[in-house]
């Protein structure tokens, strides 16, 4: 008799990566699997960085939740009111009830540009945008079309955000496609960063560093942003520095689900406080945190997700059968650089080590370099959209492990 | 080399290594490293939520979680630490910096 439930909270790469893995892991004449999301649209969100650029067109990166989502999982679409964690349930906006055995939040991050004064003012949308929605980096596609002259800011909020090389990544294509329409000399570059480096990992920050040297890009560094003067145009540091911008792309603070919030279990961003190892819930034991949604100290991106998965699948599994938990998570994150003109770098790293120089070994392919700038890191870069749809949200194997 | 830090071991930024090692002392003469000549009871209260938080949490807390959870305008923290709140509070306060976010 189905009378066990196992419940999702999110159907993004995290939702997809369980509906498939645990419809095969799990006896189901006991066990119901249910995925909860408020939107059916899932978006490929490594892409909105390249539509901008008209590398990929809006298409690219839609597809429908119910044709990704295994077809034996029991999909709700509604917005989540809360979880009650005291009654094992999850309470729908309509009030209905969801109880549960076990419970995985994946609900991921959002942008949230009201936290910053200034921000969602009159400009927002129009010169002031963001290439974390969909939305926002349609819109670039165009500002970035009808950009001639001036200055160009590339900047980020505060950390952590999701997939902390992006920023980069847009500075970098930035100046390549500003090179490709001869529009370059007259335009300024500048990238923005509340970090004291071009990036979190000391030996990166410096190979980084360098790019944007021989780009042309200006660094500002440890430059924390208090406010967006939309009449002066400039974007302002509580130790107010200004800088000038015609056209502020920005990356604005990224929190969890204000739904975490209503539910009290979130820390200031409304992340969840998580065992970095067990990726449980450091209050119930009964609730796994996957993805974006956790506080743990790695990076926000999709290819830690698929990391993690396997964990909290052995994890579940060993407390249904009352075996002990093995399996941990190391911090494991990997991810392409887009550098411009067809090139990127690639790098490695989890809790304990840094990226670094090297070869990442690279199944059926051969080694790509670590974080040297070549032409094959970019065709892995590329390749990863069909291993997004095809293998990662589907929980199958990919050649980066 | 003052001192009071003369047996106190830091790492290569200047941070304690161990939080245990400081005394209120200790942060007066960090603080003058910094350029602060004065700490004030404002600095202390701060100060001591940062040590609080660092024993129970491993980490010292972000400015967001200093101004949203703990009360303190963000404006205040670059006024009492000009420059950058985050590194020097944790580093007048004895704990080690910040884990700079991935």
């Amino acid at each position: 008799m189905r009378n066990k439930h196992l419940l999702i909270l999110g159907g993004g790469t995290a939702g997809n990566i369980f509906s498939h893995r645990f419809v095969k892991e799990l006896d189901l004449d006991e066990w119901n699997v249910t995925v909860v999301d408020q939107s059916p649209i899932h978006y490929y969100q490594p892409g909105f960085l390249f539509i901008p650029f008209g590398i990929y067109k809006p298409d690219d990166v839609v597809k429908n939740k119910s044709d990704l989502i295994h077809s034996r999982v029991k999909q709700i679409y509604s917005k989540i009111d809360r979880i009650i964690p005291e009654n094992n349930n999850v309470r729908l906006i309509d009030g209905s009830l969801l109880s549960y055995d076990y419970l995985i939040i994946g609900t991921g991050v959002n942008i949230a540009p009201e936290e910053v004064e200034g921000m969602k003012g009159d400009l927002w949308g129009r010169s002031v945008l963001d290439f974390y929605t969909y939305d926002g980096s349609v819109a670039l596609e165009m500002a970035l079309k009808n950009f001639n002259s001036g200055n160009l800011v590339v900047h980020m909020t505060e950390m952590p955000i999701k997939c902390p090389v992006a920023p980069l990544e847009f500075a970098f294509l930035s100046d390549a496609y500003f090179k490709r329409n001869g529009r370059r000399p007259d335009i300024n570059i500048h990238f923005v960063t509340p970090l004291s480096g071009a990036f979190t990992k000391e030996e990166a920050s410096s190979v980084f560093g360098q790019f944007l040297s021989d780009k042309n890009i200006n660094l500002h560094t440890e430059f924390n942003i208090a406010a967006i003067d939309n009449m002066k145009k400039e974007i302002v540091s509580w130790d107010d520095r200004k800088i000038p911008f015609d056209l502020l792309v920005t990356v604005p603070t990224n929190m969890g689900s204000n739904m975490i919030e209503r539910s009290g279990m979130g820390d200031e961003l409304n992340l969840v406080p998580t065992d970095p190892a067990t990726l449980i819930s450091k209050h119930y034991e009964n609730i796994f945190v996957a993805g974006d949604a956790s506080d743990i100290p790695t990076s926000k991106a999709g290819s830690v997700i698929h990391f993690q998965a396997e964990v909290i699948i052995q994890n579940i599994l060993a407390k249904i059968n009352h075996r002990p938990m093995q399996a941990e998570f190391n911090g494991r994150a990997n991810c392409f650089i887009e550098t411009g003109n067809e090139k990127a770098i690639l790098i490695d790293f989890d809790y304990n080590n840094d990226p670094t120089v090297g070869k990442f070994p690279f199944q059926n392919i051969g080694p790509l370099s670590l974080l040297k700038e070549t032409r094959l890191n970019h065709l892995g870069k590329m390749a990863f959209k069909w291993m997004y749809w095809n293998r990662i949200i589907k929980g199958k194997e990919i050649p980066f492990t | 080399m003052n001192e009071l830090l003369k047996n106190i071991k830091v790492d290569s930024e200047g941070f304690l290594k161990d939080h245990n090692e400081w005394s209120e002392e200790i942060a007066k003469t960090l603080a003058e490293q910094e350029g602060i000549y004065e700490l004030t009871k404002r600095h202390f209260e701060i100060i001591y939520i940062i040590r609080d938080e660092y024993s129970l949490k491993g980490q010292a807390p972000s400015l967001r979680r200093l101004s949203k959870v703990h009360g303190f305008p963000t404006k205040e923290l670059y006024q009492l630490f000009p420059g950058g709140p985050g590194k020097k509070a944790a580093k007048i306060s004895g704990v080690k910096k910040p884990r700079g976010c991935i």
